[in-house]
């Protein structure tokens, strides 16, 4: 028994070369003469474009070259034998160059060329001569017209020793094989003819090109044999010359490319190969691949993080391959026994069996009826089974853009009812995906290697620490965050109702009840949270509500922001996103870290279906109401805006009567509108802050923003409080018509409102000139997006193609194809940054902690001393805070900025 | 407790003394092979503290353990991953530009684009900037900073003097403001010198009126004379000359365009629009070991490719970092050391490190396609199949990661069957 797999041959290198004539004429199959392809029957002419010996179409038609079918039949080339020698397109700059480097007498290397007019050749002694290329292929020597015929011979004249001085491969090609005299025609596989509905055959490009190519070689070569006027001659002469020229491009500058009928330009050969549609980005670095799927993405809470719910429908197309052997003979016999389409058990989804592949190689389809048959007479060691996707299977899940590598990553199939993919919520910031009509694909794995490697680095557990800053980017999301700060914030008591209801979700016991009171057994919220944390786990940190008292009160937090966890419980604090977010989840850093993927999985498995389980019974909604503030609040806010609008209204004047300081190399009007968007911006934030004064934390939507669930203090105070200045381009807006920006102000108004400014909030509604002016705004967003989205996906894919080749040598050094090293010890200390403790190499202080524990003497005067020195460096602070600053913004962009936007920058990007 | 307490801050002294003493040698003893880096954090972490040399030892020892832990595995992937790691967050990334953090006065290229340009290794970035430092007996001096800051900062002759042309006179006339000639410590015999440096030939004719205090130069009186060095009509060299006139540098550094004065944390500090780094290093009073600029093929051609290497990480690390997002340090010190592996500031893209990667296949399918081949078929290249690229195009595993290394899988018989050819 032989089982097929691994690699047979191995390609170690490749060799570029020029091909002779003789070697064209040698590999042809049949010299190509007539332009005609087919005749009036249908059949292709001998000694056509189409002659049966180039290789075969037809399925049911056998090669004339090497007898094989379609499938076997690899294509044969032809050649045409070309009346007069013609210039290769490409190859041009390199005649050039050859031609300023040799001596037009002995055609020998004579160096470089120089702009000494008087040089003369070392050998002969004769002139040097001056060579031009008017582009695209027509050549002068000293002014004087040449023809490729004439410049042949010299270049077939060149010694072979001289090859090399000129920069080439003496073994590789000759310098007058760059003008050619034999074309070759390629097989008729790679430019098939396709038949319409009409019956009408329709020619592939290449075919039309070379059925030009051959029309005028045929009139050249008459025209020559009968002696035609050498005018004649030589105007056909450069027709065939532009046509080959376009054959091989058509896009050369300096001559109109070739068009079909219909007027679109040919897609020549280097079309083919060129751009994002051509051979080589399309279908060389990116493969077609059967095994996969797409659909829909909807969210599952009771999923794990690494699986991923399949429709049954996907499931009985999508198979794995089970191999027979002696082993497994008689369980292969059952799998086939079950058939393509078995009754549910239990309404329970069980795989069915769709191809066998028998030990002949025949492929064998497996119907209900059939199947009986083909367990016993083809199951056999040898045999390949095409079982249908079941539970556990490892497949590969991946959303576009595949911006990481955290986009395609390996999960675990549970077969599903339904229509979508199932995932759960943790799984959308490496993916970046929602679930608004987002859809992803799934490769089922194929073979035992694959399987092994997705399962040990590309599964989803694996993934949950980011390479990019070494936090994990996989975490809870929105409602999860928001229900676990319900759970811990103010500590609530939950009752053994909903007890019982959470953990039945989860694989954990109900603790001991935290008290007894009037209506029986309670349980504390951060109590059932600790249940799902590691036994050992010690921590403290501040929480994402934490308001960064200066200095910090710690244990004696007024706000519950001080989080304290020892030995595997929540002694206080709240849990929000900093201690399980995504990208700034501190417990689950350290979990994924110190106690292990599987660890960090299961916790987040749990902190999902706890998170789930509460919110369902506590309740949480946010609505427009949350928004009101009272009246007292909107007299003060419009108090706030009046007087901002005034104290513009000043500025202008003061402008207008010359009484403004220009700011240092600022002109006076750059003065005026900076100060101006500085009063507005500071009216926009006392907005907000009287809007966020009667907004307690006891407000959902203040909730979601301090948790740092979703939303921010921002996008409160803009729907409470005030929207604040629209502005294009980092400025207030000016355009529209003469002098004003629309007919409702008066011409050369500078006040606050004529440019944009928005006194309202999105709850009291706009006037209908501030959301003409907010909607210019919005379109400055959109189109940034826009412009954003293609510019860094360029600058990625330069990235990417600059530093693929670099790997981590065995010796430690970071080196490319070329075994350059790049660098001694990768990244200076040789730490994989995913495994990094968030940049550092090691976390010294926990180690000190750990050794000494933080009771001792030592670890509390340090401890104080570096606090001492984060108060003193105030700038530091900053810094170190930077990872959990982070996120607002990045969310604030994710959604729409609202903020001063331009583009100004006319950069080249894009396309060779 | 008490007691024990005692006893410890009576050992104290002496513990002190052999502390110091022997944290770099017992760092050196049982951590030898640690980066450098971290070396010195833990030797520094733990010279701040007092504890007794078992202790310091299982420290050192646990950091080690740790440090073996979070080493890279060989084979690893690291250049896709920085790659990746910096091309993500660039979706992210706004487009526009914003005031340089500090002086609201200067606009300075951020975000997306300024991370294009230095990763293309533009020539001059499209806002260039300098900061600079000044040595210590200038810089807390707002008077001598301000003077340094005239130095700096181009004055053209159209800034200090009001120029008329004289149609009917066929005439130039060149009357110097002398309050801000006076601010800058000019005068009119320099720009005449200034003028007559730099304005080219024509300038031997310009004359000076004493009485009214200005400098003109008279074209009706130059035809006809001798060494006349018109050769249009007087009227378009009039009009030529006015423009080379007024944008005449007469004093500062080339290139610099404004100069902003800003104290910083107790100092004065300029910030300069434009840079002109060679220049002002020239500058008498400037702290020549501080000052920057955020041109890099400046520092380059200054200081030499590692201060290149340097300042490629520190912008695009600044970069980032004022748009709030994380990145590891490592993967930027990659693309640096990429751009700059060869002696020679390299873009990344289809000039730089793409453009002269060995393999072709690798070189013909980012860009440029046609001619990376033709070129190859002319040279006899080979194609050795290292890369990522060319295994990917030809279908072959890749040689990085799990695809660098091979499982050799000896059976029971194949085994003995090798022992027993060993005996033979």
């Amino acid at each position: 028994m032989v089982i097929k797999s691994g690699i047979f041959k191995k390609i170690t290198d490749i060799k570029f070369s020029l091909l002779s004539p003789d070697e064209i004429r040698k590999m042809s199959a049949t010299r190509v003469i007539t332009d005609d392809t087919y005749d009036e029957d249908g059949y292709p002419i001998e000694k056509g474009l189409m002659d049966p010996k180039l290789g075969v179409l037809d399925p049911s038609i056998r090669c004339k070259t090497c007898g094989g079918r379609t499938e076997e039949c690899p294509g044969h080339f032809g050649h045409i034998e070309l009346a007069m020698p013609i210039i290769h397109v490409g190859y041009a700059k390199e005649i050039r160059d050859i031609l300023q480097r040799i001596c037009y007498e002995c055609n020998r290397y004579i160096g470089e060329p120089v702009s000494d007019d008087s040089a003369k050749c070392q050998y002969c002694n004769a002139m040097r001569k001056k060579v031009a290329l008017d582009k695209p292929t027509t050549f002068r020597i000293d002014n004087e017209k040449i023809t490729p015929k004439e410049l042949r011979e010299h270049l077939s004249l060149i010694p072979d020793e001289d090859l090399p001085k000129l920069g080439y491969d003496e073994k590789s090609m000759r310098p007058e094989w760059l003008i050619l005299t034999v074309l070759p025609v390629p097989p008729i596989n790679i430019r098939p003819s396709i038949t319409l509905e009409s019956g009408d055959r329709s020619e592939d490009d290449l075919t039309h090109k070379l059925v030009d190519v051959l029309r005028i070689n045929q009139r050249l070569r008459e025209n020559r044999d009968l002696g035609a006027p050498q005018l004649i001659v030589e105007d056909l002469w450069e027709l065939l010359q532009y046509h080959v020229t376009t054959y091989f491009d058509n896009q050369t500058s300096g001559i109109p490319p070739a068009r079909h009928r219909s007027g679109r330009p040919l897609k020549t050969l280097i079309q083919r190969l060129k751009g994002k549609e051509g051979r080589f980005r399309s279908n060389l670095s990116g493969k077609r691949v059967n095994f996969s799927a797409r659909t829909v993405i909807s969210p599952d809470p009771l999923l794990s993080i690494n699986e991923v719910g399949v429709p049954e429908h996907m499931a009985r197309e999508l198979t794995v391959p089970l191999y027979v052997t002696p082993f497994n003979i008689e369980y292969a016999k059952n799998v086939v026994r079950i058939g393509p389409t078995p009754p549910s058990r239990d309404n329970k989804y069980i795989a069915g069996v769709n191809y066998l592949i028998r030990a002949d190689g025949k492929r064998v389809k497996i119907t209900d009826n059939l199947s009986p048959m083909i367990a016993d007479k083809y199951v056999e060691p040898g045999a390949i089974i095409e079982r249908q996707l079941m539970d556990g299977d490892l497949v590969l899940f991946n959303r576009q853009p595949s911006l990481h590598r955290m986009s395609m990553m390996c999960h675990m199939v549970k077969v599903m009812p339904g229509m979508t993919f199932r995932m759960n919520l943790s799984d959308c910031p490496p993916y970046n995906a929602d679930f608004d009509g987002d859809e992803m694909n799934l490769h089922v794995l194929q073979s035992e290697e694959a399987r092994a490697e997705a399962k040990v680095i590309m599964r989803v557990q694996e993934n949950i620490l980011s390479p990019r800053f070494g936090m994990p980017i996989i975490g809870a999301i929105h409602d999860h965050i928001t229900s676990l700060f319900l759970m811990t914030y103010k500590n609530p008591k939950i009752r053994i109702g909903e007890i019982i209801y959470i953990y039945s979700r989860i694989a954990k016991n109900i603790p001991k009840p935290s008290g007894i009171d009037e209506n029986g057994s309670y349980w504390y919220g951060r109590d059932i949270f600790s249940t799902v944390l590691p036994e050992n786990l010690n921590m403290d940190f501040k929480s994402s509500i934490c308001i960064k008292c200066n200095p910090c009160m710690k244990e004696k937090c007024d706000y519950e922001s001080w989080v304290k966890i020892r030995n595997g419980r929540l002694l206080m604090g709240t849990i929000d996103a900093k201690a399980v977010g995504s990208i700034k989840g501190l417990i689950l850093d350290r979990i994924a870290r110190d106690y292990g993927s599987e660890s960090a999985k299961n916790f987040l498995d749990d902190i999902t279906k706890i998170a789930v389980s509460f919110i369902t019974i506590r309740g949480f909604t946010t609505g427009i109401e949350d928004e009101d503030i009272p009246d007292d609040a909107v007299k003060e806010i419009s108090d706030v805006m009046k007087k901002a609008k005034n104290d513009v209204d000043l500025l202008v004047e003061d402008y207008k009567e010359g009484r403004l300081q220009e700011m240092p190399g600022r002109s006076l009007i750059d003065t005026l509108e900076v100060m101006i968007m500085g009063v507005l911006s500071k009216a926009r934030d006392a907005a907000g802050d009287i809007a966020s004064k009667y907004l307690g934390m006891e407000n959902p939507a203040v909730m979601m923003a301090k948790s740092g669930a979703r939303g921010n203090m921002l996008n409160l105070s803009q729907m409470a409080g005030s929207i604040g200045q629209q502005s294009v381009r980092g400025e207030r807006l000016h355009r529209g018509y003469t002098d004003r920006t629309l007919p409702h102000f008066k011409k050369g108004d500078m006040g606050a409102e004529a440019h944009g400014f928005v006194t309202t909030s999105y709850k009291s509604g706009l006037t209908p000139t501030e959301f003409f002016f907010h909607c210019m705004g919005g379109r400055e967003g959109l189109v940034d997006t826009a412009a954003r989205t293609s510019r860094s996906g360029y600058m990625q894919r330069r990235l990417i193609n600059a530093l693929e080749d670099l790997k981590v040598d065995e010796d430690k050094t970071v080196k490319n194809t070329a075994d350059t090293i790049i660098q001694f010890l990768y990244g200076e200390d040789d730490i994989d940054p995913a495994k990094s403790v968030q940049g550092d190499a090691v976390d010294i202080n926990a180690v000190i902690k750990e050794i000494l524990g933080e009771e001792h003497h030592a670890f509390v005067e340090m401890e104080e001393k570096q606090n001492m020195e984060k108060i003193k460096g105030y700038g530091e602070r900053e810094l170190d805070e930077g990872v959990v600053e982070t996120t607002d913004d990045e969310e604030e962009l994710d959604t729409e900025s609202e903020g001063p936007g331009g583009f100004d920058e006319s950069d080249d990007y894009g396309g060779a | 407790m008490a007691n024990v307490k005692k006893n410890k801050a009576k050992t104290k002294v002496i513990e002190e003394k052999e502390v110091s003493v022997n944290i770099d040698e017992i760092i050196s003893d049982y951590a030898e092979s640690l980066p450098y880096s971290i070396k010195k954090d833990l030797a520094k972490k733990l010279k701040s503290i007092n504890i007794n040399k078992s202790e310091i030892i299982n420290i050192v020892k646990k950091v080690k353990e740790r440090y073996e832990i979070h080493r890279v595995d060989p084979y690893e992937s690291v250049g896709i991953v920085a790659a990746q790691s910096i091309g993500e967050p660039g979706t992210q990334m706004t487009m526009r530009t914003f005031h340089y953090a500090g002086v609201a006065e200067m606009n300075v290229t951020l975000g997306l684009p300024r991370l294009i340009e230095i990763v293309d290794a533009r020539r001059t970035p499209s806002t260039p900037m300098m900061t600079i430092y000044l040595k210590k007996e200038v810089s807390s001096d707002i008077n001598k900073v301000k003077k340094v800051a005239k130095n700096i900062e181009t004055t053209l002759l159209s800034d200090v003097t009001n120029i008329y042309t004289d149609l009917e006179q066929i005439e130039i006339r060149i009357i110097p403001q002398m309050e801000l000639m006076k601010s800058l410590d000019l005068d009119v015999m320099d720009l005449k010198k200034t003028m007559m440096d730099n304005g080219g030939p024509i300038m031997k004719h310009l004359k000076y009126n004493s009485d009214e205090n200005y400098l003109y130069i008279s074209f009706l009186s130059i035809e006809g004379k001798e060494g006349n060095v018109i050769t249009e009509s007087p009227y378009a060299s009039l009009k030529n000359l006015l423009d080379t006139i007024t944008n005449l540098s007469v004093k500062g550094l080339e290139g610099v365009k404004r100069a902003i004065i800003k104290e910083v944390s107790g100092e004065y500090v300029i910030y300069t629009e434009g840079s002109n780094l060679k220049g002002v290093l020239g500058v008498e009073g400037v702290d020549t070991s501080r000052t920057y600029t955020n041109n890099i093929m400046e520092i380059y051609e200054i200081f030499g490719i590692e201060a290149a290497r340097e300042s490629i990480v520190n912008e695009i690390k600044k970069t980032l970092d004022e748009q709030a997002l994380a990145v590891d340090i490592r993967h930027i010190m990659l693309v640096a050391d990429i751009m700059t592996n060869n002696g020679d500031v390299r873009a990344i893209g289809r000039h730089g490190i793409s453009g002269k990667k060995t393999s072709i296949l690798a070189r013909a399918a980012f860009e440029i396609t046609g001619n990376h081949l033709l070129k190859a078929g002319v040279t006899g290249e080979v194609d050795n199949l290292n890369g990522v690229a060319e295994n990917i195009i030809v279908g072959q595993p890749i040689t990085h990661g799990t695809g660098a290394v091979h499982l050799v899988y000896k059976t029971d018989k194949k085994r003995s069957e090798q022992k027993e050819n060993l005996k033979k």
